[in-house]
């Protein structure tokens, strides 16, 4: 007589049996310390549904499965030497820009979900979280597997990990996910789990993957396809752990409320870095930026929060003003970059008439009046010798990071300044979002490391930007500075002109 | 204590970064040429406390933003000043601690007639 196969859920209570046990020789609140003091109220863990069922064994089975046809792709890229088919050498930024911004916070959150399956005594959030943190250290292997190809030829790769530490630009993500992951389980949870991969994920991933099948890049491409079925296993999760937290108890709702605030502000703030990457680096564009915001947040988002309004639960503060601000982060953080370019470990360029036509197309209202006329004094200014640099460090804000250059709420010729005091200091701030996160938890924030403020304690390498550079491992002259004459454009010319004389 | 922590005495522990004392004898100041938005941002610079305004300007203000074509049109004399959310006048044979400012100071200043590019405050 052969055993019968148990079903699925069967299988699956058959699996995780046990694993929510009481302990006997710690007390529990002893060996979970980490779920109680955010103030969250937990009445009954087990009524947390785990959707997927997933187990360990068929977890390993499934995701061994897409690593071999990932590789097998990258094998075919690299020996068919798949870089030389990119839309344009500019695309290669696009992948420097994911590699030293996001990569690393994929280990980042691969950490962060460790903690929170370690720490949350309910048994289906605790697998879930476990099995998302296995994912995204698997996604930050296999993008560095996928980027190393293009290593290989193109400058600004190599010292990813260094760098993510230490220049001025990447504080913004690493800051982002270290304050995360210093905030309880709960309330990482909310920020990565539901905030990030649920809310906003879309706007990371989809411009991403799609600027890379718009441009030639099928190994970028077929890592995004392999990470797509964990992603709405990580989506599940997010919206999952916040219908929990607010079914358990009403007390826990203005908390959740706060974090959806500050992590929804905080994640718009990150999302500029894709703006611009959507509007500005792509040489063939997908969507603009203020498209894809109002696709993906505007209509998605409303509909969600419709659905999340019978917990009470309201849309984000300053959603209205992320909304406006699609109009304009864009273009503000290129003009970022172009201007910084000296210190950027990627390369810049000035937008041709053709990019500023579709710029003006897509942006009707206020291209043409604020942004159009900044980039044609700057193109005047390259063509008389003179190409414009800013030869001083810029303030950033101390909740973000990033330079102070957005402007208020219904005028963008002004920049906004925001400011706070406390313990006899004044801390400054690019928005009332970053800076009503200040003052919820000054405490935490007055401890910023601001790569502006450290470069002038001396703690950089040096006072002169070479210092700086030299201690960011970042190659002068080779990994900055405009695409136009540099190393990477070079190669790229050759290759062309070589493909043209092979088809003679 | 507005933070919630698990460490019951977070507070001793704070690592205030940016206190006036971490920059060997300077203090910070932040400046910003309003209606010149090519300047991305207000720019920042460590500076003492008994520079004298008039050198804050000629030494400081006026090679970084040099830049900008405006920049050779600027009637200094003309110029509107705003220290800490103040419009004020500063004194310029004071030092930039006799006109006000402390550690962290946000100068902003307007020139009347020039704003930016073909008026885009570029």
């Amino acid at each position: 007589m052969t055993a019968k196969k148990l079903g699925l859920k069967q299988r699956y209570a058959h699996m995780t049996r046990g694993l929510d046990w009481e302990t006997t020789y710690q007390p529990m609140d002893k060996v979970f310390p980490y779920d109680t003091f955010e103030g969250i109220k937990i009445r009954d863990w087990s009524q947390w549904e785990d959707p997927f069922r997933l187990t360990m064994d068929a977890y390993w089975k499934f995701q061994a499965e897409k690593e071999r046809k990932l590789y097998a792709v990258l094998d075919a890229f690299a020996q068919n030497n798949g870089q030389t088919n990119l839309s344009d050498g500019r695309y290669v930024n696009v992948v420097k820009l994911f590699l030293t911004g996001i990569s690393p916070e994929e280990y980042q959150a691969h950490r962060g979900f460790a903690f929170a399956g370690r720490h949350l005594r309910g048994v289906g959030p605790r697998v879930a979280a476990q099995m998302q943190s296995l994912d995204e250290l698997r996604h930050v292997q296999t993008q560095i597997h996928t980027i190393s190809h293009y290593n290989k030829y193109f400058d600004g790769i190599g010292e990813f990990p260094h760098m993510h530490d230490r220049v001025w630009y990447l504080s913004v993500p690493k800051s982002f996910f270290d304050d995360a992951r210093t905030a309880g389980p709960f309330e990482y949870m909310i920020a990565i789990g539901f905030a990030f991969e649920y809310l906003l994920t879309n706007l990371l991933f989809v411009p991403f993957m799609s600027g890379a099948a718009y441009n030639g890049d099928m190994s970028t491409v077929t890592f995004g396809f392999s990470a797509q079925s964990d992603e709405s296993r990580h989506m599940t999760l997010g919206i999952e752990v916040i219908k929990f937290l607010l079914e358990q108890h009403p007390d826990n709702l203005p908390i959740v409320q706060k974090w959806v605030d500050k992590w929804f502000w905080r994640g718009h703030r990150m999302l500029g870095l894709v703006a611009m990457m959507m509007d500005y680096m792509l040489p063939k564009k997908v969507m603009s930026w203020k498209e894809a915001w109002d696709i993906y947040f505007t209509e998605a988002g409303g509909s969600l929060f419709q659905d999340l309004a019978r917990y009470g639960l309201k849309v984000p503060k300053y959603a209205d003003v992320a909304t406006a601000e699609a109009e304009h982060i864009s273009h503000q953080n290129w003009a970022v970059f172009y201007q910084y370019t000296h210190a950027a470990a990627f390369h810049t360029w000035m937008p041709d008439k053709e990019h500023l036509d579709w710029l003006s197309e897509k942006y009707p209202n206020t291209f043409d009046k604020y942004y159009r006329p900044r980039w044609e004094m700057w193109a005047q200014m390259e063509k008389d010798g003179k190409r414009f640099y800013n030869m001083a460090l810029p303030q950033l804000c101390n909740t973000c990071q990033i330079p102070m250059a957005y402007t208020e709420p219904g005028d963008p010729t002004t920049i906004a300044f925001r400011e706070s005091r406390f313990n006899g200091d004044t801390y400054h701030f690019c928005s009332d979002g970053c800076k009503d996160i200040f003052d919820g938890e000054p405490e935490k924030f007055a401890q910023s490391w601001l790569p502006v403020h450290q470069i002038f304690q001396g703690a950089c390498g040096g006072p002169t930007v070479p210092d700086v550079l030299n201690w960011y491992r970042l190659n002068n002259g080779a990994d900055n500075l405009d695409y136009v004459g540099s190393p990477d454009e070079k190669l790229w010319n050759q290759w062309m002109a070589g493909a043209v004389k092979a088809a003679g | 204590m507005s933070v919630t922590a698990i460490t019951p005495d977070y507070q001793k522990h704070i690592e205030f970064r940016d206190l006036e004392k971490n920059f060997h004898g300077n203090r910070l100041v932040y400046v910003h040429w309003e209606e010149h938005l090519s300047f991305c941002s207000a720019i920042a610079f460590p500076l003492p406390g008994a520079m004298p305004f008039s050198a804050f300007v000629d030494e400081v203000i006026k090679p970084h933003y040099a830049a900008h074509p405006d920049a050779g049109n600027i009637d200094w004399a003309k110029v509107v000043w705003m220290i800490d959310g103040v419009k004020t006048m500063p004194d310029m044979s004071k030092s930039l601690e006799e006109n006000g400012m402390r550690h962290k100071s946000l100068v902003r200043f307007w020139t009347p007639g020039l704003n930016g590019f073909k008026g885009s405050a570029s």
